[in-house]
């Protein structure tokens, strides 16, 4: 294939993100275009459909359900009280009456006289939708929600858990090497975005969420402290709806990974501002990385900066800045020295497209083209 | 019919579209070249066409014939050698989809063990994945069911239940839960989720009543008008119609693809699996087919004529690699790795797979890792396929309930691997590994064939596109499949017993290499071994040769025939050979570590399965 190569994770000074903000069904829309809005701003909101509960109401009454029109007290689409009386027996000579109560608030959906069952629906659950980032309302989808636009700092992580949350970057570590451990954690950690070196350990992880931190932005954890993290072997890549207490964002890999420098230099410039961050990720089609805005405030008008996951990129060239993303040079930097167009065989015997690296201790390798990134600005 | 000498097909897989190119080439078919690219259903493209052009481009390089006038695919091609100036159009164009995830169904039936898993062996066999199956005693609540239905999206929904004739109340319910939960569909919006029903004739008013207004409902013949069997033909064909009228229409650029194709897009599994029936159907053999990718592993079987398709959605060797070390706990990952491994490096190597899935083994131990993964990843795929290859038949079965019901609570398994002719292995795990006795060992030690078997690998992964090309010219497919698709391992020979180390296990005799390629080499005819137990051995013996062997298994070993009955039967030869495997059914490695690597390592020499390991 012409462009057999990863591209790499997004790790840029000021990058023009907008953010689609849509309802999970249709609802109503609560701003207009050239609003601007904060993190907070509620920008749409809709009632879910409630839950339902279906009731045996003929097993209740003990009697077939194709009687079951005489029986009953309401019709469909009455609202319905928890324990008011949906249908009740006639009973012997009006005695012993049997009586199918409501289990909950609602609406009477439908009865059927086949299964001699009823349907109630309880009441909707109202959803709201906030903008996430501070910035402008900049498309309007109607019924449905807004895309919001702001000139940011926006650096993707290659791994998360957990969902949406704002909060101050705060440093716990001095150096991208670090090890973050629970030492480091303590009261000024409360509703922060804490940012560590090369690794969390899971006493560190656990400490953090007792002290209130909102979340932690990292190089690397090991899989046996995710594991006790999250309480369970994670299966497959799908994460952001976990509740635990945090979001954890890994920006290199598993294991001991020290932060990139670029990564841990931009963060840095930023200490003590707000920052949006999600650990949502999705490694299928579609993939999704876990990400951190920080908004800018000066907003140029015509900016130069690419749009979100929209550019191609030229691919790799030779002096492109790449990262060996996979064993036995697994993190190091280099930049590319040639692009042999023929297949080389590698020590697995496997024939691969290959590239030459100059890494940055000056040592000259060959690797196959799969097992690099590029660093993208 | 005009006369068909030039096919094109392609697969839109999720990540990667490939195309291939056939022709006719004296009187056989044959293929020519293969192309691929990018597949382009998701953003930035958004249309699946600009990746099928891109590979069909490719092709068009390599082969020379022009194909393509703009964004237009030549039709009626010129006969190849034909005295024109340059070669161009194709006769026919097919292709096979699983881009955007493939199809995802939910199935619904009355008892989970009867109709409801008839409904998903309908499905799964049209190439869907069952992402639930719902019942009435499945154990949940209605309203946990109701919730269920509304979280899960899927395509389509097929609801079963109910022998003709019989209840009607509980079909009843279970439409009156599917209109609660009102489902939607994963891709589109505005228009209904299709629902088919294929239960008892009686309940279709009330169904129809239920459902026809909230969902775009479809009736087809019951899928099990009686106990004794199943019907799924129906079910299976409306499952295609609706994929193509509904999930393919509404997925971004497939109206654009379907106009282009001769026949309707397949879902990639529909196509392999109906590859794998035409094959043993053909040869008269019971074959086990695989596909282990990097989200999901496909088996396919066919026993005793029956057809079976089960996929592992969450086991593969990317995006899923993660999901094998949950199920197969890191223990039994680590049992196939021939050196010390520290375990929380395994565990960081595999996630850090996860996250950057299209990475590839760079050095042997990585290799040997991904390998190891793979031996479970297939382990655990075919177990779930013995667990559902079970129960009724698609055809007509004298039997009384009482059978019904004793085969249900044994779950006898269809999977008889005494019985196994042939295990085709495919996918970028086994059709890429750089030795093919590699592929071998790995089928071997995933699926345990027992007795004497053939193995054999898809060479390039063209069994999506053959298997729709068998539906409308069985001859071009066949061909192609024999001669360019399947690579042929060889034999394994594998005696089921235990016994004791370096114990007689079995004796081998080739009393006549009948048809040999090569001029003639070692070992003769006549040539014998004995093979220990405990112990694996190879007999080169090449492509489309075949010799006459005599196999004596040892007291307590059986090749088929019972215990220590010889067994005398042709086997083919393939790239790797007869493989002799007196490593016992079951197998059992040990338990001691320096053992058990001493043990992989002594394999790994005998077979030449990797180059460093001596």
């Amino acid at each position: 294939m012409a462009h057999a190569y990863t591209p790499g994770l997004k790790v840029t000074e000021k990058f023009l993100v907008r953010k689609e903000r849509r309802l999970p069904l249709k609802g109503e829309v609560l701003s207009k275009v050239g609003e601007q809005v904060n993190c907070d701003t509620v920008v749409a909101k809709t009632n879910l459909p409630g839950n339902v509960q279906i009731l045996n109401v003929a097993g209740i009454l003990g009697c077939p359900p194709q009687d079951l029109g005489e029986y009953l007290l309401k019709k469909p689409g009455d609202t319905i009280r928890k324990g008011e009386t949906v249908a009740q027996s006639k009973g012997f000579f009006g005695f012993f009456k049997s009586k199918a109560p409501s289990p909950c608030d609602g609406t009477l959906e439908s009865i059927s006289n086949i299964t001699g069952q009823a349907i109630l629906r309880e009441p909707p659950q109202p959803v709201q939708v906030d903008a996430y980032i501070d910035g402008s309302v900049v498309e309007v989808f109607e019924r449905e929600g807004v895309v919001v636009e702001t000139v940011a700092t926006f650096i993707q992580g290659i791994f998360g858990v957990g969902g949406e949350i704002k909060g101050e970057l705060f440093f716990v570590s001095d150096k991208p090497d670090e090890i973050l451990t629970e030492k480091e954690i303590d009261e000024k950690c409360r509703d922060k975005v804490l940012i560590g070196g090369a690794l969390v350990t899971a006493p560190a992880v656990k400490k953090a969420i007792e002290k209130g931190a909102k979340g932690i932005v990292v190089g690397g954890i090991e899989d046996g402290d995710l594991k006790a993290f999250l309480g369970y072997e994670l299966g497959v890549a799908i994460t952001g709806s976990e509740t635990l207490g945090i979001t954890l964002i890994i920006t290199e890999g598993f294991g001991r990974m020290r932060m990139a420098d670029k990564t841990f230099s931009l963060l840095k410039e930023h200490i003590g501002e707000r920052a949006s961050i999600n650990g949502a990720t999705q490694i299928r089609a579609g993939v999704m990385r876990p990400e951190i805005i920080i908004p800018l405030d000066s907003n140029p008008p015509h900016s130069p900066f690419m749009k979100g996951g929209k550019e191609g990129g030229l691919g790799l060239v030779v002096g492109s800045p790449i990262r060996v993303i996979r064993e036995p040079f697994f993190g190091q930097l280099g930049k590319v020295t040639g692009l042999p167009s023929e297949l080389q065989t590698i020590e697995t015997e496997s024939k691969v497209r290959v590239l030459e690296v100059e890494l940055s201790d000056a040592r000259r390798v060959l690797l196959p083209r799969a097992n690099v990134e590029m660093i993208e600005g | 019919m005009q006369e068909i000498n030039t096919i094109l097909a392609t697969d839109c897989g999720s990540t990667t579209t490939k195309a291939i190119l056939i022709e006719k080439r004296g009187e056989e078919y044959r293929l020519i070249v293969r192309g691929e690219a990018p597949t382009t259903v998701e953003s930035p493209f958004e249309d699946v066409t600009r990746g099928v052009l891109n590979a069909i481009r490719e092709v068009e390089e390599l082969s020379g014939r022009k194909l393509l006038d703009g964004e237009k695919i030549i039709k009626h091609s010129n006969k190849v050698g034909q005295s024109s100036s340059v070669d161009e159009g194709v006769d026919l164009y097919l292709s096979t989809s699983s881009a955007g995830g493939g199809l995802q169904m939910m199935v619904a039936g009355v008892v989970m063990t009867m109709t409801a898993e008839s409904a998903a062996r309908a499905a799964l066999g049209a190439g869907a994945i069952v992402m639930d199956s719902i019942a009435s005693n499945d154990g949940r609540l209605p309203h946990q069911r109701v919730e269920r239905i509304r979280k899960l999206r899927p395509d389509m929904i097929l609801l079963s239940g109910g022998i003709d004739g019989g209840t009607i109340s509980h079909v009843a319910e279970l439409a009156e839960l599917i209109g609660a939960a009102d489902p939607q569909p994963r891709f589109g919006t505005g228009f209904d989720l299709p629902v088919i029903f294929a239960g008892n004739k009686d309940a279709r008013e009330i169904v129809e009543k239920t459902l026809d207004e909230k969902t775009s409902l479809s009736i087809v013949e019951n899928l099990r008008p009686v106990l004794e069997r199943e019907n799924l033909g129906p079910a299976r064909l409306k499952i295609h119609d609706l994929f193509m009228e509904h999930v393919m229409a509404h997925a971004p650029g497939y109206k654009k693809l379907m106009g282009w194709t001769d026949v309707p897009i397949m879902p990639t599994p529909g196509a392999v699996g109906l590859l794998i029936e035409t094959i043993a159907k053909q040869e008269g053999i019971q074959v086990i087919g695989v596909d282990i990718g990097g989200a999901t592993t496909d088996i396919f079987s066919v026993f005793q004529e029956v057809f079976n398709r089960t996929v592992s959605a969450n086991l593969g060797m990317s995006y899923s690699i993660s999901n094998v070390l949950a199920e197969a706990g890191i223990e039994n990952i680590i049992r196939w790795i021939p050196f010390e491994v520290e375990e929380g490096d395994l565990r960081n190597r595999i996630r850090n797979k996860m996250i950057r899935p299209t990475t590839v083994p760079q050095t042997l131990k990585e290799l040997a890792f991904e390998q190891a993964i793979a031996r479970e990843a297939l382990r655990l795929a075919f177990e779930q396929h013995r667990s559902m290859a079970v129960g009724l038949k698609g055809i007509q079965q004298e039997r009384t309930i009482s059978d019904a019901f004793a085969q249900e609570a044994t779950g006898a398994s269809l999977v008889d691997l005494m019985g196994l002719d042939l295990l085709v292995g495919s996918g970028g795990i086994l059709s890429h590994a750089p030795r093919r006795v590699q592929a071998a060992l790995m089928l071997m030690d995933g699926f345990l064939p027992e007795g004497v078997t053939r193995l054999a690998v898809d060479s390039i992964f063209m069994m999506p596109q053959l298997g729709v090309l068998s539906t409308v010219h069985e001859k071009a497919a066949t061909e192609v499949f024999n001669k360019d698709c399947l690579i042929h391992l060889g034999t394994c020979i594998a005696p089921v017993g235990v016994g004791k180390e370096r114990g007689p296990c079995f004796k081998i005799r080739i009393s006549d290499f009948g048809f040999r390629n090569s001029a003639p080499r070692t070992p003769q005819s006549g040539f014998e071994k004995e093979v220990a137990f405990g112990e694996i051995a190879v007999i080169p013996l090449g492509i489309e040769e075949k010799a006459t062997v005599t196999i004596e298994p040892a007291k307590g070993f059986d090749v088929g025939e019972g215990k220590g009955k010889r067994v005398e039967r042709e086997v083919e030869g393939g790239v790797v050979g007869i493989i002799l495997d007196g490593r016992g059914r079951p197998l059992a490695l040990p338990q001691e570590k320096s053992e058990r690597i001493q043990k992989l390592k002594n394999w790994i020499e005998a077979l030449g399965i990797y180059p460093d390991f001596k």
